[in-house]
C-alpha cells in the first residue's frame, strides 16, 4: 500500500516521538543542534572528571614523596652517574632529559643541594624529616608527629613536614552539610506543605516565587552576611566561645539549600493526584490531616530525593564555608570550627606548586568530592524516578 | 558557506597578527598580595609610556609562578622567595633560573582588640600563642581569658612567612580560624575582645597593634614607618618580582629598573607597603 510506504519514510524523531511529516531541513537542523550540545554536557562532565582524576593518581599510585631531607649527589660528581639515575633523582622524563644541555643539568642539580642547605637545623634533625606524608596511613590515621603530645590528625599541608591528613576536613565537610540539612530540610519541607497544601491560592503566588528568590543571592553574599551579622547574633543566644564555628556555618549553608529542597519538595507534594486529597476531605479529614497523613506520605519519596539533593548541593557549597569558618580541628563538636573539602581546594589550589604533592592531594580531595556529590545525585534520581508511577498513583 | 568560513578564519588571523603585533605588551601575574601596588605600578607606567601596555592579574604567588614556568607571562608576582621545586620546575621549562628582583618591603603587625590592655609581646611570645602553647592572656600579662586565634588560608604567602619566622616553622594551633584576607582578620579582631591577628601594617585600622619585642631584652619597637624601614621592626620581609632572564630585556627590563628606581617606589607607600632601601634600587 502506498500509504503504509510512506509511513516508513517519515522520520522517527529523537526520543521516539513520532510527527506527522518529515523535518524541514531548519527543524532537522535544530534537532542535530540540541543533540549536539546536549552530549558535549555530557562530554564536558566525563572529561573534568577524568582531567581531576589523572592529576590525582599520583597520590593513589604512591608515586608522590614529600621526604624533606633526602640524599643529593654533588653536582661535581655528576659524571659518576648513569644518565638514567640522573633522569630519576632530578624528577625528568626521557624526553625532557634529553633535551637538557649538560649545564642545565647542573643548575638543576644545584637547587636541589641548596634546597637541602636551606632546611634548617631543628627540622633536619626530626625524626619527622625522611617521612612521605602522602602514605595513605599519614593521609588517613593519626600520627605523633613531633612537637606534638600525642598522636593526632593534622592538616598542616604548608610548612617544612607538610602534613596531609584528610580525615579533619572529611569531619568537617559532614559536619557542616549536616548542620545545614538539619536546619533547612524541616523549614524546605515545612513550608513546601504549607504553599502547596494548606496556604490560599493568593499567598502561594506570592510564597513560592518569594521562597524560590532565595537561590538568587550568590553565595558570596550570604556568607559575607553570616561573616558579619550572624556569627554575633548566634554567638550572644548560644553564648558558646568560638565566634565562627561549624553551626554559623551550617546555618547560613541551610539558606542556599533551602530553596532547592522546597522548589522540588514542593513539586512533588503538588503532584500527588487530586483525588487523594478529595477523597480524604470527603470522609472528613481536616486539611491538616490530609496534608500530613495522606498527601506527604504518598509524596515521600520526592521529599527524600529533594533531601538527597540538598545534600549535594550542601557538600559542594563553597563560598559560605569558606567566609564563615575554617579551621581544620578535628573535632565532632558543632561549637568548634571546621573546615571543608570545597574550602580547603578553593583556597589552597592557588598556591599549591604546580604538579607537587600538595596539588595532587587537592585534586585527589576533588576527585573523592565529585564522587560523592555524583552518588547522591544519582540516588536522589534513582529515588524520584523509581517511585514516579508511586507518586502519580499510576501503580 | 564557504565563503563564511574563508573570511571567518582571515578575521581570526588578522585577530592574531594584530596582538601579536603589539610587541609592548607586559603580562604580570601572581600574588594577591601585590596585585594592587602591581597595578597601580601599570597605570602610572602607561601613563608615561603610550606605547607600553601592561596586563596585571593576581590569583596567588604559586599560580604566577605556575604561569612563568609554562610562560604565559612575563612577570610573576611572589610575596615570599620562590621555593627549590618552583625554581626547579621553570629550569625544566626554559633552562634557566629565573631572576629574582626585589621589589618593596612589607612590615607584618600583630593586631588585637582595641580593649584589650596588652601593649606588647616578645616575638617568642607571640610565636607560642599562635601554636598554641599559651592559651590565656593572663599569661602574657593581659587579662583572664582565653585567646582567639585568627590566621591566614595556608596558601598566602603571609601565612608562610609567619609560620617560617615567628613561629619557627611550627604548626599553627589546629584551632587557629584561618580568614580569607588580611581585612577579614582585622575585621575579626575588632569584633572578638579575646582576638589575636597578624597581616599588613597598614591594614590594621580599628585594631590595636602590639608593639614587638625581638627578646625579654630589647625595647617594645612599633610597626611604624621609620621603624620598618630601617628594619628594627623585627617582623618584616621583601616583595618579589621574577622573570625569566630570556625575557629581560627591552620593554620588560625597562619596567622593572623603574620599578626598583626612586620614581617606582614613591607609589609603594600609597598601597601600604615600605619602600626599598636606597642600596636596593636599581641606579
Amino acid at each position: 500500500m502506498p500509504s503504509s510506504h510512506k509511513e516508513t519514510r517519515r522520520t522517527p524523531g529523537w526520543m521516539g516521538i513520532h510527527r506527522g511529516h518529515k523535518a524541514r531541513p531548519l527543524e532537522w537542523l535544530a534537532e542535530k543542534f540540541i543533540f549536539l550540545v546536549s552530549l558535549s554536557t555530557i562530554l564536558m562532565v566525563f572529561l573534568i572528571f577524568i582531567f581531576v582524576a589523572r592529576e590525582a593518581l599520583p597520590v593513589f599510585f604512591g608515586q608522590t614523596d614529600t621526604a624533606l631531607v633526602s640524599a643529593v649527589i654533588p653536582p661535581a660528581e655528576m659524571d659518576k652517574h648513569s644518565p638514567a639515575e640522573l633522569q630519576k633523582y632530578l624528577e625528568l622524563t626521557p624526553e625532557q632529559f634529553k633535551a637538557m644541555d649538560k649545564d642545565t643539568l647542573k643548575t638543576l642539580m644545584d637547587v636541589k643541594v641548596e634546597a637541602q642547605n636551606d632546611i634548617p637545623e631543628s627540622f633536619r634533625n626530626s625524626r619527622d624529616a625522611r617521612l612521605n606524608t602522602t602514605e595513605w596511613r599519614y593521609l588517613l590515621l593519626p600520627h605523633q608527629w613531633d612537637d606534638y603530645k600525642k598522636p593526632e590528625y593534622i592538616w598542616q599541608p604548608v610548612g617544612q613536614i607538610k602534613k596531609f591528613n584528610i580525615i579533619p576536613l572529611f569531619v568537617g565537610t559532614l559536619k557542616i552539610t549536616l548542620i545545614g540539612l538539619l536546619f533547612a530540610v524541616p523549614l524546605a519541607v515545612g513550608a513546601a506543605i504549607y504553599v502547596s497544601q494548606l496556604a490560599r491560592p493568593r499567598f502561594r503566588e506570592i510564597l513560592k516565587p518569594t521562597i524560590e528568590l532565595l537561590s538568587g543571592i550568590p553565595s558570596v553574599v550570604v556568607g559575607f552576611f553570616a561573616l558579619l551579622v550572624m556569627a554575633t547574633v548566634l554567638q550572644k543566644t548560644f553564648g558558646y566561645e568560638t565566634r565562627l564555628n561549624a553551626f554559623v556555618a551550617g546555618i547560613a549553608l541551610g539558606f542556599a539549600v533551602i530553596p532547592i529542597i522546597f522548589s522540588i519538595a514542593e513539586d512533588a507534594l503538588t503532584s500527588v493526584p487530586r483525588a487523594y486529597t478529595q477523597a480524604a476531605l470527603a470522609l472528613g479529614a481536616s486539611r491538616w490531616q490530609t496534608a500530613w497523613q495522606i498527601v506527604l506520605p504518598a509524596a515521600l519519596p520526592g521529599v527524600f530525593a529533594a533531601a538527597v539533593l540538598g545534600f549535594g548541593r550542601a557538600i559542594g557549597e563553597t563560598m559560605i564555608v569558606l567566609m564563615v569558618c575554617s579551621a581544620s580541628v578535628m573535632s565532632w563538636s558543632i561549637f568548634d570550627s571546621a573546615r571543608s573539602i570545597t574550602t580547603t581546594i578553593a583556597a589552597e589550589m592557588a598556591e599549591a606548586v604546580n604538579g607537587g604533592p600538595h596539588y595532587r592531594i587537592l585534586f585527589m580531595l576533588g576527585a573523592l568530592l565529585f564522587a560523592a556529590t555524583f552518588v547522591s545525585n544519582m540516588i536522589g534520581d534513582f529515588v524520584i524516578h523509581r517511585f514516579k508511577n508511586k507518586l502519580e498513583g499510576k501503580r | 558557506m564557504k565563503k563564511i568560513i574563508q573570511s571567518l578564519c582571515l578575521a581570526v588571523a588578522a585577530a592574531g597578527i594584530s596582538a601579536s603585533a603589539f610587541a609592548g605588551t607586559i603580562t604580570v601575574k601572581g600574588s594577591d598580595t601585590l596585585v594592587i601596588l602591581a597595578q597601580k605600578w601599570a597605570e602610572v607606567y602607561m601613563g608615561q609610556h603610550s606605547d607600553v601596555k601592561i596586563q596585571v592579574t593576581g590569583g596567588g604567588t604559586g599560580t604566577g609562578f605556575a604561569a612563568l614556568q609554562s610562560q604565559t607571562t612575563d612577570l610573576c608576582d611572589a610575596s615570599r622567595k620562590a621555593k627549590a621545586a618552583e625554581i626547579a620546575n621553570c629550569i625544566k621549562a626554559f633552562g634557566k633560573r629565573p631572576t629574582e628582583y626585589k621589589v618593596a618591603l612589607d612590615g607584618l603587625s600583630v593586631y588585637v582588640n582595641p580593649e584589650n590592655s596588652l601593649k606588647e609581646l616578645t616575638l617568642d611570645q607571640v610565636g607560642d600563642i599562635f601554636t598554641g602553647k599559651i592559651k590565656n592572656w593572663k599569661e602574657v600579662g593581659g587579662p583572664d581569658a582565653p585567646i582567639t586565634v585568627y590566621s591566614r588560608e595556608n596558601s598566602s604567602g603571609t601565612y608562610e612567612f609567619f609560620k617560617e619566622h615567628v613561629l619557627k616553622g611550627q604548626d599553627f594551633a589546629a584551632s587557629a580560624q584561618t580568614m580569607p584576607g588580611t581585612a577579614a582578620i582585622v575585621q575579626a579582631v575588632v569584633k572578638d575582645k579575646n582576638g589575636i591577628g597578624y597581616g599588613g601594617a597598614a591594614y590594621g585600622g580599628g585594631s590595636k597593634l602590639l608593639a614587638i619585642k625581638k627578646d625579654d631584652a630589647s625595647p617594645a619597637i612599633e610597626p611604624t614607618e621609620e621603624n620598618v624601614e630601617t628594619g628594627t621592626y623585627p617582623i618584616w620581609r621583601h616583595l618579589y618580582v621574577y622573570v625569566n632572564p630570556a625575557l629581560d630585556k627591552g620593554e620588560v627590563a625597562a619596567y622593572l629598573n623603574w620599578i626598583r628606581s626612586d620614581d617606582g617606589q614613591k607609589y609603594v607607600k600609597d598601597i601600604g607597603y615600605y619602600p626599598l632601601p636606597k642600596n636596593l634600587r636599581s641606579n
